[in-house]
């Protein structure tokens, strides 16, 4: 068989003059380490940590640790991953004990300076049921969201054309409508750690776009799904949701907002 | 032949069948009423037991049986009591929700938890209501001879 002899691609086809680029405004390179709590549902009876030397850039994100090592090191390394740019919410982990997205932590944000070398700890989301390495069972995320109905309900006759909402019908809620469901906020709340039976920030953040969407009828419904004793009064407002979502959600808040509907529709 | 019935590969998450319960709700409130009524009575109590006349060395028997003659010292002390014991075992009942992860541990934990709570208030209850400063010793004027 032929030797692949061919060279890789330049970086540039335009050949620069030293004068013009060199090092200055190059893209730093340094070590990482990535410990990588690994597991093997066919072999492990726990997740046990990995440690993985790599050489990256300061352009590159955590992701792109994880993609080096599946493609050029450790080919079974398991994760979600789908976009990789921040909209699907597929690859939720737990990065240096923080619930973050793989593919919008930089890695030049966990150094001080630009070539030190940097240390990071990759694990599975907690709290649902781990499948392999960096992969689990999303089931009882979606059977909570599921529950507390995620979807537009009316009454009466559809209308001929769009249903009108004024600007300030739609500010209400304008906060819930940016969840992607990563699962970020309810793997870091500790009372769902617990038994997994508390619906948990992202479910409740989805009731909150319904409940407060001037358009939809269903809630009242959602009000009372939410009062369960699982629902929202479970919630002990340690913030951990609002500090772990990839979007910037004011998580607690809406928590607080559903428990005061909840309160002024018992007592009012 | 039926066809083979292929089980889930693991059970829901069973949420509880109590429904249109406001029992969370109301939990949840008396926590945030019975704490703001608490700071006004359990400074009031420090205030008037450890700072005002001679501060800390006024406290004797004479002191407490002064204080429970009045009703109006009898009606404070039985709200602290109760609000006390009822806020603090609601917090506790949460804690062992939030950290006993077996049924079974939380059932025992909360049965001792809520007979220790019920000895707690009966038995302060009863002191405060039934409370006689004529024992022996005491040297009351009003005491029969």
């Amino acid at each position: 068989m032929a030797e692949n002899t061919q060279a890789a691609e330049p970086a540039s086809k335009i050949d620069l003059p030293a004068s013009v680029g060199g090092e200055a405004g190059g893209i730093p390179s340094f070590q990482v380490t990535a410990k990588i709590a690994r597991f093997d549902p066919e072999r492990d009876s726990e997740p046990h940590w990995e440690e993985y030397r790599v050489e990256m850039h300061g352009t590159d994100r955590v992701l792109d640790v994880l993609h080096k090592i599946k493609w050029e090191i450790d080919g079974s390394l398991s994760f979600r991953r789908s976009c990789a740019h921040g909209v699907c919410g597929s690859d939720a982990m737990r990065i240096n004990g923080r619930n973050r997205l793989a593919c919008k932590s930089l890695l030049k944000d966990f150094q001080k300076n630009p070539t030190d070398p940097v240390e990071i700890t990759v694990e599975a989301i907690k709290g649902l049921p781990l499948e392999k390495d960096l992969i689990v069972d999303m089931e009882p995320f979606f059977q909570s969201y599921r529950e507390i109905m995620p979807f537009l309900i009316t009454s009466g006759q559809e209308p001929t054309k769009e249903r009108v909402q004024s600007q300030a019908d739609r500010a209400i809620f304008d906060d819930t409508t940016k969840c992607i469901l990563c699962a970020s906020c309810t793997t870091s709340c500790p009372v769902f750690w617990t038994d997994g039976q508390y619906f948990g920030p992202a479910a409740i953040v989805n009731a909150h776009r319904f409940i407060f969407d001037s358009r939809d009828e269903g809630g009242d419904m959602r009000l009372e799904v939410l009062n369960d004793r699982e629902g929202v009064w479970r919630c002990r407002t340690t913030f951990n949701c609002t500090d772990a979502c990839p979007r910037g959600i004011q998580v607690t808040k809406a928590i607080a907002e559903v428990k005061q509907a909840l309160l002024t529709r018992t007592l009012a | 032949m039926s066809a083979p019935t292929i089980p889930a590969p693991r059970t829901g998450y069973q949420r509880s069948t109590a429904k249109g319960s406001n029992f969370e709700l109301a939990a949840w409130l008396f926590m945030r009423l019975s704490g703001v009524l608490l700071v006004i009575l359990i400074f009031g109590h420090l205030i008037v037991n450890m700072w005002l006349g001679d501060g800390v060395h006024q406290i004797d028997f004479a002191f407490v049986a002064g204080k429970w003659a009045s009703p109006f010292w009898q009606i404070w002390d039985l709200l602290m009591l109760w609000l006390a014991m009822l806020h603090g075992t609601n917090g506790v009942r949460t804690v062992i929700l939030d950290y006993a992860e077996r049924p079974a541990t939380r059932m025992t934990l909360q049965v001792v938890l809520y007979i220790a709570s019920l000895v707690v208030v009966v038995l302060g209850t009863l002191v405060i209501f039934t409370f006689d400063p004529c024992i022996a010793g005491a040297d009351f004027q009003f005491c029969p001879a």
